[in-house]
């Protein structure tokens, strides 16, 4: 693998870390399997997509991106708060929705080129930090996500969410109202895998109605990989893990691809990846009576 | 302080199964009452709590709470003004939360919530006080996780939480039901302590019937959904052990079942 294609599967891994926090807000934090994702991450690339093209401000875009996942993650919690379904099929009713929503923004297109416009990742071009220009944006964005993200998870409000996911009746019990708490937290987290498509459309300069296929297992691939190498106690260590756990993703997918992987076997890797790292409490009881039967005898 | 006017609550209403956990239940608590509830199993009494606390909705009546009707208040609304601990010892805190973190949410209780500082310098002292008052040592454990502490130091945890910011009304479900007998004595001593000091509107329930007795001002009994027996003054102070359960027997026809009912 070249030293360029590593360069960009970290610039990559940098901008999904966005989305695996999201990810982690809703998967971790809350406890609520959301599949909205698929959708939001390509509403906000969208967003920024007709945006940007238009010769809007890329920053503004992004803003955009968020706003509009914020919006897709309070449905999926209304839908599941007040209508009584469950989240999971909430996150996949709107997951649907989104697919029509997202060619409705898109103006009926299935793709849309990004070629003149402007870009976060074109900032720094022709600086003096040559071809790590990408790579130091990518980097302070996904810093800047994080720090902000660490310190509302400090706030009052931080504390209610985090509790809601670990112990509904005791934050009710606090007198907080936990529809709410799911609402806000759904909300955000949708918002930043918005966002992250948006910065994905503008790295890319290319948007695709079906780039969002699979975003919810790779998230959680990035999620559960941090965790397992780079440890989850305390807080902070465990939201660097998780853009660490992205990062790595990243180069396990270029490494592979680099050994010969065909790059239309990438889902299957994906969903393998994630399959290993759930069952691994399962594996090992199996892997343990495997190795304890000789020694019963 | 607490007025209950007429609480009816049916589970399965309209199915072969149809229970009235709350049949027509009138109750009147004044300031600073401390009533202890004991009953046979399926009574009622943690029907009558959780309808209190709004975690059911009542079929019909209302209640009030220092005269205010907060009948039609969410669970999260009238918890502002209500504390409970729970019988389960993990239903009342956040397992994967600090010790401090727990306190800061519970210490929020009629405070906006929005995005100041989880914990303020000051307050970390002031929890630090609450839980030397536990004497429990759990004052050098602040940043310890909830989910490290033994079931009796999560009801302490738990009951410091519900009374730290003066509830108009807390409510005891068997706290000390699923502690070990010792665990039990010590937290129960507590849960008077706090009332006391305090002065709190309290209803709790228990199968111990010495403890209905002997703790608080004021005890009811509950048979089918129905206050049958409420006791209080003179009448209560002369009661024994053995002239309650006679009582129980005589009132609602049935031996009262003491496998569950200890008797001391
Ligand atoms: N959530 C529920 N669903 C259905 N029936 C219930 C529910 N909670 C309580 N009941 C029934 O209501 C009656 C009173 O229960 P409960 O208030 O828990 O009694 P106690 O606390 O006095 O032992 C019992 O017959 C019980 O089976
Ligand atoms: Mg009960």
């Amino acid at each position: 693998m070249s030293f360029l294609a590593v360069i960009s599967s970290i610039e990559l891994g940098l901008i999904y870390a966005v989305m695996a926090l999201g990810v982690f807000i809703s998967f971790r934090t809350l406890n609520v399997p959301d599949l909205t994702v698929d959708g939001s991450f390509v509403l906000g690339a969208a967003v920024v997509a007709v945006y940007c093209s238009g010769g809007g401000n890329p920053f503004l875009a992004l803003l955009f991106a968020f706003l509009a996942g914020l919006v897709a993650g309070s449905v999926t919690s209304l839908l599941n708060t007040k209508l009584g379904i469950q989240p999971l099929l909430a996150g996949i009713l709107v997951m649907l929705a989104l697919y029509s929503v997202n060619l409705r923004v898109m103006a009926g297109k299935a793709n849309i080129h990004l070629m003149d416009a402007a870009s976060i990742y074109q900032l720094f071009a022709g600086s003096a930090l040559g071809r790590y220009n990408k790579l130091v944006v990518a980097a302070v964005t996904t810093m800047v996500v994080l720090l902000c993200l660490y310190l509302f998870l400090q706030t009052r409000l931080g504390f209610a969410l985090r509790a809601t996911g670990d112990n509904e009746q005791m934050v009710r019990a606090s007198g907080i109202d936990t529809d709410k708490m799911k609402l806000i937290g759904l909300a955000l987290a949708n918002g930043l895998v918005a966002a992250a498509g948006g910065m994905i459309a503008q790295y890319q300069s290319y948007t695709d109605a079906g780039m969002g296929l699979g975003m919810v297992v790779i998230g959680l691939a990035s999620v559960i990989i941090g965790e397992v190498v780079f440890g989850t106690k305390p807080l902070l260590r465990r939201l660097i893990a998780v853009v660490l756990g992205a990062v790595l993703y990243r180069l396990i997918i270029a490494f592979a691809l680099a050994s010969g992987m065909p790059a239309t076997d990438l889902k299957l890797v994906s969903a393998v990846i994630v399959t290993v790292a759930m069952s691994t409490g399962a594996l090992k009881k199996i892997f343990k009576k495997l190795y304890d039967i000789p020694k019963i005898k | 302080m607490l007025q209950i006017v007429g609480l009816t609550k049916k589970f399965h209403q309209g199915t072969i199964d149809e229970k009235v956990a709350l049949d027509n239940i009138n109750l009147e608590l004044a300031a600073g009452e401390f009533v202890t509830i004991v009953g046979s199993n399926g009574a009622g009494k943690s029907t009558l709590l959780n309808c209190i606390a709004g975690v059911y909705e009542a079929d019909a009546g209302r209640v009030f709470l220092d005269g205010e009707d907060i009948t039609a208040q969410p669970e999260w609304q009238r918890a502002q003004k209500i504390g409970r601990v729970f019988q389960d010892p993990l239903a009342g805190t956040a397992y994967d939360m600090s010790i401090e973190e727990n306190l800061a949410i519970a210490y929020g209780k009629q405070k906006k919530l929005g995005l100041q500082p989880g914990i303020r310098k000051k307050e970390q002292e002031f929890f630090r006080e609450q839980l030397a008052q536990l004497g429990l040592g759990l004052e050098n454990r602040l940043k310890d996780k909830v989910g490290l502490l033994s079931g009796g130091q999560r009801q302490a945890l738990t009951l410091l939480m519900a009374t730290m910011v003066r509830p108009k009304l807390l409510l005891l479900d068997e706290h000390t039901a699923s502690l070990d007998p010792v665990t039990a004595r010590k937290v129960l001593a507590l849960t008077d302590k706090i009332i006391t000091e305090y002065k709190l509107c309290t209803l709790m329930i228990t199968h111990n019937m010495q403890e209905a007795l002997s703790l608080g001002t004021r005890t009811i009994m509950m048979d089918k959904g129905k206050i049958m027996l409420d006791l209080q003054g003179e009448t209560r102070a002369k009661m024994t052990v053995e002239d309650l359960v006679a009582e129980f027997a005589f009132r609602s026809g049935t031996q009262l079942s003491t496998d569950r009912m200890l008797l001391n």
